[in-house]
């Protein structure tokens, strides 16, 4: 993929934007005239009251959806040019685990990094706390570790984009200390973060964005 | 937003022309059935029977005609996520199948004269019933989901898969046919096909494309009206 | 290992600890064959007439009694979502998915079904026909069931749908494959047809990933 320099783009340009956004799901548009921008080792928290569109921003951001209208670019080169290399660049942990219960933690852990070419499993399965349990099989273990295992995702191979959806539901404090820790390293090493969130998280430096602001006007949607 | 701009042309030059197209099918279909019933000549060998040819025959070509509207409607559909040919594609279906079951009874009781049954494994007539399955899936899948656009993009894709399917199962089902059976086969739209029946067929086939599009319209029209009154419920429920 | 033998790797060792499901298809195939000559009579002639039939369509009904769980847990568990947002386009992850359909169930129906021609009397010439036939057609119909299958996630009532969506397009696999049998034990060599099952599964393996993946993405959307 050719970086195009944007003329009207200073070099400290943020790496991942949004421009004029707007999102229908089914029937009802959910935002419009939505803009984003996050810098790399920036962070960027989602809030808003249920169904005001977080979790449709971020499956906007990630590709999952395409938006209604308006322009992602990453580093000045729009998304739509090349979806593969910006499914390379992202990790996007939703609200299901996507765990298998008959394979092991560390079988499972294995198989989606070997699908991103690889990465440290036991070091990922360390960080979460989660070492005992990697030979035993999803069934196992507790809907904490079940989150804690799909968030392990995230460092067991490495990727400068994560979109998380409310990470930190069924996380307790400890869990909560290692994922910030983590999200804490990822930054410094470059990489920009982008979550919804309902509690107050210990993000320091971190932009917040309310939905609520982009609710489309009556008449909009019609 | 720019979702419903188009639309709205479409409701405004559809109104214009619907009652026209409407008069014109009436007339068409009543000039075609006084001509088949009473002007055209019974068949040397099938006699009076042959007059049912008059809406097999018509409907057998809309039968594949409309599947060919929804497979480019689905297309367009898909690739310029326009609205309006979504709403082409599904509401073509359900016409399109009644003119494939029309074709098929037509052909049953065209049947029964001819060979003594009402059902014969004539290629052709297996080769539209594959169709009428085909219409039947895409109804089904169209109308299997709570969201109605998510239903609408399946139908789309599923009407592309038919429309490549169609020649494959069409050659497949020629083949056996002719595996199996000689040839019983009525010839139908064969060249030699005398004037004073070809006439009557002409204009009852042009009666039932105009038919088509006349209903297909008010179709339309009535899809898009209830798909802006649900706009308008959605509204009321985010202002409450 | 590539993403893509290691996506085939997880969808047969999944098949493998979840168990039963091959064994399940199989079953089913012997079992229906078996229903048949106590429907129409035990007699060798009858039933070496209809045998290649006979098996041929029990062959599809077992295919697609597996179909529906293609990408049904994926999608539940949020597998599929996932899946959609790796760097192997969705394209090859459906290919994937369908080698590893085959290997679970189309491979163990094409290695069961001489048995089932001996239970029926098949003309002992029309056994490699049936062979090679359901080699080159069990594939193409993991493929096509691959759309349906994609089609119908989170639809209601998915598996009748998938039945109704599936099954008119296998009928080319089975005029072809049965086809081949006759053929072969009428002494005109099965090379024709078998010829036209493999453009069959060549066209299907080209095209279904793209039907398949879109079908994929708008049920993700």
């Amino acid at each position: 993929m050719i970086r195009r320099p944007m003329s009207d783009n200073p070099p400290s340009s943020p790496d991942f934007t949004g421009t004029g956004l707007a999102c229908r799901r089914g029937e009802r548009l959910v935002f419009a005239g939505l803009d984003f921008a996050v810098p790399a080792s920036g962070a960027l928290v989602l809030v808003g009251p249920n169904g005001s569109g977080k979790s449709s921003l971020l499956r906007v951001m990630a590709g999952l959806t395409p938006p209604e209208a308006g322009r992602l670019a990453w580093d000045g080169v729009a998304l739509k040019e090349d979806p593969q290399a910006h499914r390379a660049r992202l990790h996007f942990i939703g609200h299901s685990d996507a765990l298998k219960p008959v394979l092991s933690a560390a079988e499972m852990l294995g198989f989606w990094a070997g699908m991103r070419g690889g990465g440290d499993v036991a070091a990922a399965l360390a960080r979460f706390g989660l070492s005992a349990a990697a030979p035993f099989p999803c069934r196992y273990l507790s809907a904490g570790q079940r989150r804690r295992l799909a968030l392990a995702r995230l460092v067991a191979s490495p990727a400068p984009l994560w979109l998380l959806d409310e990470p930190t539901t069924g996380l307790d404090t400890e869990a909560t200390a290692q994922l910030m820790a983590a999200i804490a390293a990822h930054r410094r090493d470059g990489g920009c973060v982008v979550l919804s969130t309902h509690a107050p998280l210990d993000l320091p430096g971190a932009a917040s964005l309310s939905l609520a602001d982009f609710r489309p006007r009556r008449g909009l949607a019609a | 937003m720019f979702r419903f701009a188009n639309p709205n042309r479409f409701m405004n030059w559809s109104g214009k022309l619907l009652p026209w197209c409407a008069a014109a099918t009436a007339i068409l279909l009543i000039v075609g059935t006084y001509l088949a019933l009473f002007v055209a000549p019974p068949d040397y060998q099938q006699g009076e029977a042959v007059r049912i040819m008059y809406v097999h025959v018509p409907a057998a070509w809309m039968a594949s005609f409309v599947y060919g509207v929804m497979a480019a409607s689905s297309a367009v559909a898909l690739i310029w996520r326009h609205p309006v040919a979504d709403i082409a594609a599904q509401q073509s279906a359900p016409l399109g199948a009644g003119f494939t079951l029309l074709c098929l009874v037509s052909g049953s009781l065209w049947g029964e004269p001819m060979w003594g049954t009402w059902w014969v494994w004539d290629a052709r007539l297996t080769s539209v019933l594959v169709l009428f399955f085909l219409y039947l899936g895409y109804i089904a899948l169209v109308n299997a989901f709570d969201e109605p656009t998510r239903g609408a993009r399946a139908g789309a894709i599923l009407a592309l898969v038919g429309v490549v399917n169609l020649p494959i199962i069409k050659f497949s089902v020629d083949w056996w046919n002719t595996l199996h059976q000689p040839a019983s086969v009525f010839r139908i739209g064969a060249p030699t096909i005398a004037a004073s029946m070809l006439w009557p067929l002409l204009i009852m086939a042009v009666g039932f494309t105009l038919f088509y599009v006349t209903l297909l319209l008010v179709r339309m029209r009535s899809a898009l009206m209830a798909a802006k009154l649900r706009a308008l419920r959605l509204q009321e429920f985010q202002a409450a | 290992m590539s993403a893509f033998r290691l996506l085939i790797a997880r969808d047969l060792r999944l098949a493998m600890r979840q168990g039963g499901d091959a064994a399940m298809v199989v079953a089913f195939f012997i079992l229906t064959v078996v229903l048949f000559p106590f429907g129409v009579g035990p007699e060798p002639e009858l039933l070496q007439r209809i045998a290649a039939g006979i098996i041929w369509v029990t062959a599809l009904l077992a295919a697609l009694l597996s179909l529906e769980k293609l990408f049904q847990t994926d999608y539940e568990d949020g597998s599929l979502e996932a899946l959609s947002l790796l760097p192997l386009p969705l394209e090859f992850q459906v290919l994937a998915k369908c080698v590893a359909h085959w290997l679970v169930t189309g491979l163990p129906l094409t290695l069961v079904a001489p048995l089932l021609a001996l239970l029926l009397h098949l003309d002992p010439a029309g056994y490699g026909a049936l062979m090679l036939g359901m080699a080159l057609g069990t594939p193409i119909l993991s493929l096509l069931g691959a759309v349906g299958a994609a089609l119908t996630l989170g639809a209601r009532r998915g598996g009748v749908l998938l039945s109704l969506l599936v099954l008119p397009l296998y009928i080319p696999v089975l005029i072809f494959g049965v086809a081949a049998i006759e053929a072969s034990i009428g002494g005109f060599g099965a090379r024709p047809h078998l010829l036209i099952l493999t453009a069959l599964l060549v066209l299907a393996s080209g095209l279904v990933p793209f039907a398949a993946a879109a079908a994929l993405r708008q049920a993700l959307e």
